[in-house]
């Protein structure tokens, strides 16, 4: 085979030897669990899977629980960011403040805090609102920290510069801080959409009456494996579906950015 | 025809204009990093006049503080003694409002595009933004980037992001222009043209202009005068030189001429002494 043969620019290519490494792995599940290789009791298998979504969507029990998923989990992310990115370029433009919160954001920051989930349930109630926070905690910090780094990478020759044309500080925040933040804070977000996710479902898991974490907590009591793995798959087909959102905002706000590969001016 | 050299001390008839900059014994001094406590002088005692309307030059060697000058100047640093005036009012503190800076290194907001950077401190100021936008989209023709507007700066060259650069700066319409070595990083060519392009430019309106450089040939050729600084640290001005040249000036011909090999020969007889001091210093 000729090396141009594998050439990664080849969509079709690279597309279609996917598609064969998915399916090839659903095959194989399938095989070993029909020919009872795996017992199809702890592994599933995927037509069960299958017919399972089948009737979830069909029935559309489904639908309230995703819609709760989904609505936990964009709040999550919409709170935390705007938090993280608020909070990260306040305590930036802050020194004094910095120093004075830095040991407590350290420790809440290392703290395991989905143990905070009992307590949020508490204090929040089994609604969404007690998954919401466990999200936003989660959230907040990974966009926080982006921020932080984001403000203090500028270029002190672009805030001279910009200073020098005239800006005062409200002018130097929306035109220099705030977008050279963005390009960390876009990195962040694809963290922080899976992370998002954990909260809610994580949440939902410990104390819920409905949600994806709810079904695949309910399929669990009964080991109804296939259900378990229906509910996974619905979460990871729709967090992929939020990264891709994520990207798409990147490419729009991020334009001015130089894409890997791209040539870029030299001298002259 | 001999060269009018005047060492510095002996001090000019005093003007009835004020001058656009006036330096009165300014001393910067550094907190160093070599240690507690140590401290670095960059330029000691600097008494320094920018006249309405000159072109100044400033040269000497490597790391003697030249871009202390400049920041001085622009008001984004306080000399540790001494002050700066502004046509004859002293600045006290904030940013030199009647100036504009050229960077040695890009220095154009990469979010934005050449037209937006331009339209910026144009906005910043106050104007309109359809008046904000035709301004920098005149100036953008002017410096030669007609039609690239809407690119980014990552995707112009380092002599159109100079250029962009020099439509930022010239785009407030400031009554100085502060330049530190803006050509030192493009090729000869593109630097030659930008020289030109400035001087044509500049020769609109006379803007008081202080051009930071080591290149000596670009200091003359583009100046009314050339101020030499003294090898790091405590630098201070040692001498100074009225180019004679006439105007309007082609920079790759002015070079060619008697008049120009005699003031280079002369500058660069006090230039050369400071730069092998230095050269001395740094490889110790």
């Amino acid at each position: 085979m000729r090396a141009t043969a594998l050439d990664p620019r080849n969509h079709a290519l690279v597309l279609a030897t996917r598609l064969t490494l998915l399916f090839g792995c659903l095959f194989l599940w399938w095989l070993a669990t029909a020919t009872g290789l795996l017992s199809t009791f702890f592994f599933g298998d995927p037509l069960g899977v299958a017919r399972r979504l089948w009737i979830w969507f069909s029935t559309g029990s489904v639908f309230l629980h995703l819609y709760t998923t989904l609505l936990e989990t964009l709040l999550a992310f919409a709170i935390g960011t705007v938090l993280g990115l608020g909070i990260g370029l306040w305590l930036a433009l802050n020194p004094f403040l910095a120093a004075v919160t830095d040991p407590f954001i350290k420790a809440f920051n290392s703290m395991p805090r989905l143990i905070f989930a009992p307590i949020f349930a508490l204090w929040f109630g089994l609604g969404i609102w007690s998954k919401v926070a466990l999200g936003v905690t989660l959230v907040f910090f990974v966009v926080f920290f982006n921020v932080y780094q984001g403000v203090r990478e500028v270029s002190p020759v672009v805030l001279s510069n910009t200073r020098m044309l005239g800006a005062n500080s409200r002018e130097l925040l929306r035109h220099v801080y705030v977008p050279s933040a963005m390009s960390w804070v876009f990195s962040s977000l694809h963290n922080a959409v899976g992370i998002a996710f954990v909260g809610s479902v994580v949440g939902e898991y410990l104390g819920s009456e409905k949600g994806i974490g709810y079904l695949i907590l309910l399929a669990e009591g009964v080991f109804d494996i296939n259900s378990v793995i229906a509910g996974i798959l619905l979460l990871t087909v729709f967090a992929l579906v939020l990264d891709t959102a994520v990207s798409v905002f990147e490419e729009r706000f991020m334009r001015w950015r130089p894409t890997a590969g791209q040539t870029v001016g030299a001298n002259a | 025809m001999s060269v009018a050299v005047r060492k510095i001390g002996e001090q000019p008839v005093a003007q009835s204009t004020p001058h656009a900059l006036r330096f009165d014994g300014v001393t910067c001094t550094f907190a160093s990093n070599e240690g507690a406590g140590k401290t670095y002088t960059a330029v000691r005692d600097v008494d320094l006049t920018v006249r309405q309307g000159e072109f100044l030059s400033i040269v000497g060697p490597t790391g003697c503080g030249k871009s202390t000058l400049l920041n001085v100047a622009a008001g984004l640093m306080r000399p540790s003694s001494g002050t700066l005036s502004v046509f004859g009012q002293p600045l006290v503190q904030g940013l030199n409002r009647d100036a504009s800076y050229l960077f040695q290194v890009d220095a154009l907001m990469p979010w934005k595009s050449a037209e937006d950077n331009v339209a910026a401190g144009l906005l910043f100021h106050g104007k309109p933004k359809a008046e904000a936008r035709e301004i920098a989209r005149d100036w953008l023709v002017r410096v030669g980037l007609d039609g690239h507007g809407k690119k980014y700066p990552h995707q112009m060259s380092g002599g159109m992001r100079k250029r962009a650069g020099l439509a930022q700066a010239l785009a407030l319409n400031p009554r100085i222009l502060l330049m530190d070595e803006p050509f030192s990083a493009l090729d000869i060519q593109t630097r030659q043209l930008m020289e030109d392009e400035l001087l044509q430019i500049w020769s609109a309106d006379r803007k008081s202009v202080v051009f930071v450089t080591h290149d000596l040939e670009e200091a003359i050729s583009l100046s009314d005068r050339v101020l030499v600084l003294s090898a790091g640290p405590g630098t201070r001005p040692i001498a100074e030189f009225e180019i004679d040249l006439e105007r309007p000036r082609q920079v790759a011909e002015i070079r060619m001429t008697q008049r120009f090999l005699q003031l280079h020969a002369a500058i660069w007889d006090v230039l050369k002494g400071e730069v092998l001091k230095s050269y001395a210093r740094n490889r110790s």
